[in-house]
Formats: structure tokens, sequence, C-alpha cells
């Protein structure tokens, strides 16, 4: 598989033992590169979750020793209730919540969709939109951002959740993945629903969706990956914290000293904290959906 | 882009009843329809404007009539110094982070590939990061460059206290710090491409060069390399690309977007800036056509590279 687990064949026992004891030896060292780079992954994340405990000038005066990593002293969730008060987290939890679930779940059934019917069904003009579909991969949001905030503002959906929403419901690299999906589907099952005299809409329904269950769990989130921590967009187009995703709550935070570190800290974890168990529970689908939209270079 | 242009006209045997056959190009509009409504009106519709838009005196709010102004915005874009500044910030970017990070991406691929145990534990460890939102890592990495903090404490540690920069509010060092982020953050996206690459090596090739007495490192620029060599440069094109689209770590660690003095100002700070801040529509659409023209070429770039790995 990898470079190290391929030894060389050797022809005396001393040979053997000593090639034996060099791979335990370069072993050990892989081991040690990689718990370093896990501490080095993972210590940000430690210091937020500790620092979320402890009182605001102890986050700042302990940060700069090992004692960063101790929650002590220890304010309970007194940092979490501050920070729930201060930044209205319920209420920008809750916008959070909304954008991305339209989004992933609007995206979900337009994009597979239409990655079916150009991955199965005849129509005219298909191999020009599967081309066309293949180009717009490319085209980056940021490119658009400029004009879209210009047709926001011209009907007047700024401020809104639509306008957080709309934009990315669509989205040409998911139809990609769903299209090369249904290819890789076994065309029998879908002439066995045709003999028993099911529609497309029928075989579409009741034989492929069930089938691309894996799929749609990857696709969603995927989707929900790019959805949650959006930052440029809603930047641009919302003001007050009424729609505004959690994302941008860290904001209420940046004022005049002294900064409140603990609530920063409490706030920042309640953020990460949904995507991480999400992550934790699904990470099946979370590394093949990665994987996935490294397929399609 | 392997199976995608041979499989679009791949043909449903035509077994069904007429009356299905019939409906099936109705049925597949009513399908595509509501993704190619998305598509066009929040895609290619403000694609469009964007271009028409570079081409004009558009602003967000005006009494005035929008007019044709030429190539002026262009030449605005191209005359204004923080612009020229925050290009050469995403270049730096670019020269520094593409293969720091594709190296250490390529390096944790090839580690948690290993049959050793516990390797799907660092996987996931390694992945964290990834799943953290940027705004809540800006936000945490801001306190661990304090001049006091964690980084700084390891650093006097290593150097003996020769090297303990104020890195956010320090000119040289305010583009490293965010540099650092984006690496910590984005490494595990990579990994998990370059892994799946890896796995897609056959066993039997590395079997026939131990065969042949290669050594580990001949096998790995002679079988993983050129094995991984569509990955890697996926790897890569997609890093370039996200480091000219870097934007929430500038907005966010500095103390104020950009800074200090433009340190870290790039081209999407500046493009938001002039479109939203400053409202000027038609200079911040030229911004976004000079990005999209930069992501276009490298992309075309890549499409090269991977072709001539087709042919051979």
């Amino acid at each position: 598989m990898s470079t190290g687990t391929v030894t060389i064949p050797a022809s005396s026992d001393s040979d053997d033992a000593a090639a034996r004891r060099r791979k335990r030896l370069v072993n050990i060292g892989l081991w040690v590169v990689m718990v370093a780079m896990a501490v080095f992954f993972l210590f940000p994340l430690v210091f937020m979750f500790v620092s979320s405990f402890k009182p605001d000038d102890a986050v700042l005066s302990g940060s700069g020793s090992l004692s960063a990593f101790i929650p002590s002293p220890f304010v309970g969730f007194e940092n979490y209730a501050d920070a729930i008060e201060r930044a209205s987290v319920i209420r920008v939890f809750f916008n959070s919540v909304l954008i991305s679930s339209v989004i992933v779940g609007g995206g979900l059934i337009v994009n597979s969709l239409f990655g079916y019917a150009l991955a199965r069904l005849r129509f005219r003009g298909k191999g020009l939109l599967v081309a066309s579909i293949v180009a717009l991969i490319i085209i980056p949001f940021e490119a658009l951002a400029v004009p879209l905030l210009f047709m926001g503002a011209e009907v007047g959906m700024l401020d809104t959740y639509i306008i957080q929403i709309l934009p990315f419901v669509a989205n040409p690299l998911f139809v990609y993945l769903f299209y090369t999906f249904f290819l890789d589907i076994p065309i029998e099952l879908e002439e066995a629903a045709r003999v028993d005299g099911a529609g497309p809409v029928r075989t579409f329904v009741s034989v492929i969706a069930p089938l691309a269950k894996p799929v749609y769990a990857t696709m969603a989130i995927l989707g929900f990956l790019f959805s949650w921590g959006q930052f440029l967009w809603p930047v641009m187009v919302t003001r007050g914290i009424e729609v505004r995703p959690l994302p941008l709550g860290i904001g209420t935070f940046q004022t005049t000293p002294p900064i409140q570190w603990g609530d920063i800290m409490a706030y920042a974890a309640m953020m990460t904290l949904p995507l991480l168990i999400v992550f934790l529970v699904f990470q099946r689908y979370f590394v093949q959906g990665v994987a996935s939209s490294g397929v399609k270079g | 882009m392997a199976s995608q242009p041979a499989a679009a006209d791949t043909e449903v045997p035509e077994i069904g009843p007429a009356p299905t056959r019939r409906n099936e190009g109705a049925v597949a509009w009513a399908f595509s329809t509501p993704a190619l409504l998305f598509l066009a009106l929040f895609l290619v519709l403000p694609f469009v404007l964007a271009i028409v838009f570079s081409f004009t005196n558009a602003r967000l709010i005006s009494p005035l009539p929008t007019r044709f102004v030429g190539v002026d915005n262009y030449v605005s874009v191209l005359t204004s110094p923080t612009f020229w500044r925050g290009l050469l910030n995403n270049t730096i970017f670019v020269v520094v982070v593409v293969p720091v990070q594709t190296a250490l991406a390529l390096g944790l691929a090839i580690l948690v590939n290993r049959k050793m145990p516990g390797r799907t534990i660092f996987r996931t460890i390694y992945f964290l990061p990834v799943v953290t939102v940027m705004a809540a890592a800006a936000t945490i990495w801001v306190l661990l460059f304090n001049p006091n903090g964690l980084i700084n404490a390891v650093m006097e540690t290593i150097t003996f206290g020769a090297f303990a920069p104020d890195w956010l509010n320090s000119t040289t060092w305010a583009l490293p710090a965010v540099m650092i982020v984006s690496v910590w953050q984005g490494v595990g996206f990579q990994m998990i491409i370059l892994l799946a690459a890896l796995q897609d090596v056959p066993d039997t090739l590395y079997e026939a060069a131990a065969i042949d007495g290669a050594t580990p490192w001949q096998q790995f620029t002679n079988v993983t390399l050129p094995g991984i060599r569509n990955g890697l440069i996926f790897v890569i094109t997609v890093t370039t690309i996200f480091a000219f689209r870097l934007f929430d770590q500038v907005y966010l660690m500095p103390q104020s977007p950009g800074g200090p003095l433009n340190a870290t100002r790039t081209m999407m700070l500046e493009m938001v800036e002039t479109g939203f801040n400053r409202q000027a529509i038609g200079v911040g659409s030229a911004i976004a056509v000079v990005f999209f023209l930069i992501v276009l070429t490298i992309t075309i770039v890549q499409r090269r590279f991977v072709k001539e790995e087709g042919q051979v």
C-alpha cells in the first residue's frame, strides 16, 4: 500500500533481524511524527474549549504557558451564558440552521434531479448542458458577489434570509457529482422498473433515489460544510443580527478593551461544536464527500 | 474529467412501452428546469452582469443613471496601489502556501495510509480543523499569536528569546501568521484527496518495484508520484485558487481588515471594500473579472497538465 510497508527480501537471518530492527525504529520515528502533527492540529481546539471555561483575564494571562490547557480558575458555563446573551446566540444559531438546511435540502432535490436527467434521460441538448455544467464549475462565487449584491439591492432583498439562500441552492459541482454517480448505477435496475411499467418519475423516486442514499448523505454533508461557515456573502448583504448567521456574530465581541476572551472562546466553541459533532458521527460520508470532490479533477 | 464526455451520450436501450418513451423528454426537462433556473439566475446572470458592469459606472445606490465608461474601471483598478498590494500578497501566499501545504498534505496522507494502529484516529484529528468554522479558527489564532501568547512562548523557548514578534501588528509577520492559520485549517482537506489517490495506486506496482530492488525512495518517485499525479495536480490547483480567494482570515485576524498598513490586504478584500463599502459596483466588478481571469488561467493550465497524463 504505502512505501514503507514493502520489505526487501533479505538473504540471511542476521540481515533479517537487522532489517526488522531498522523497520521498528522507522515505525517509532513515524509514530512520533504523527503524534507531533496531531498536537499541532489539536492544540488550538483544545485551547478554545479550555479557555471557554475560564474567566476573561485568566484566558489572556495564562495564554503563554502550559496553564493555557488547564481549565483553572474554572467558571463553569458562565462564559457561555454571557455569550448567549450578548451575541443573541439563540437567534443567530437559528438563522444559521435555517439558512444551511434550506440550502442543503433544496440543493439535494434540484441538483440530484438535474444530475439524473443528464445521466439517464434522453432529451435534446443534453450534451451541451453537460458541457456547460462542467464549465460553470470553475466560476468561483466570489466573482459573482458584487453583481449579486447589486441584484439583491435592486429587488429590495438585502437583509433577508432569501438572499443568503437562493444563490447557493443549485451548485454545478454537486450536479456534476450526482451526474457521475447516476452514470455508474447499473442500467439493468431501471430497465427492470421500466418493464414493470414504471415511468421515469416512478423509477427515480422508488428505485434510483433509495439506491443513492449514501450519495445524498455525502452531498448533504459537503453542502453543510460549505454553507455553515459562510462569511464573505453575509458580510456583504446583511447588517443587523436579525438574519445574520453565526460566524458574523463573533464581531459582537470586537469592542473596546478589555476584550472578553472567555466569552469569545465560548462563542467560538458554540459555533464549532455542531459541525464537529456532525463530522464525528458521519465521518465516513465526510471523507467520501471530500474525496469525490477531488475525483472531478 | 475522465469519465464525463464518453458517458454523456450513453443511450438507454429502447425497451420501455411507447408512452413512457414519448414522455421522457418532457420529464427530463421537468427534472432539469429547477436547477437550470437557479443556475441561470444566480450564476450565469451575475456572471454576465459582472462583465457588463465592469465597463460602466454602476453604483449601489445612486440617483445618476448608469452609463458606459469603457475601460476606465480597469484602468483605475490596474493603477491602484492597494490593488497591486493585494495581488502581491496573494502571490506571496501562493508561492509559500501552495508548496508547503501540498507537501504537508502528501506527507500526512502517506502517514495515515500506512497500516499502523490508530491511523483512523490520526486521520480524524488531522481533518478536524477543516470542520472548524474559519471565523472561529481565526479568532482562536488571534489569541495564540498575541505577543505574550502560546506561539511566542514556544518560539522563545526554541530560539532562546531571539524571536518573538508581535505577529498581527507586524508588517513582516502578519501575512505569515495568516498563512499558518490557512495551512492549519486547509491541509486536512487536501490530505483526504491525496489519500484517495494513494489508495488507487495498485499494490502490484509496489510489489513489482520491490522485486526489482527499488528502495523506498525510488518507489516513492517512480510509483507513488506518477500514480497520484492527477490528484496532486488537482490539489495544487485548488490550493492556488483558494489562495486568490483569501478573505475571512485577513478580514478577522488583523486589528483592521487587511492591516497593518495593507500587509494582509488581498484582492478579495479590495473587491469587497470597493464594491460593498464604497458601493462602486463598476470598479468592484472589474476586480471580479480580473479575479475570474486569474482563476480561469490556473484552470486551463491544470487541464493541460492532466491531458498530457491521459495521452501517455
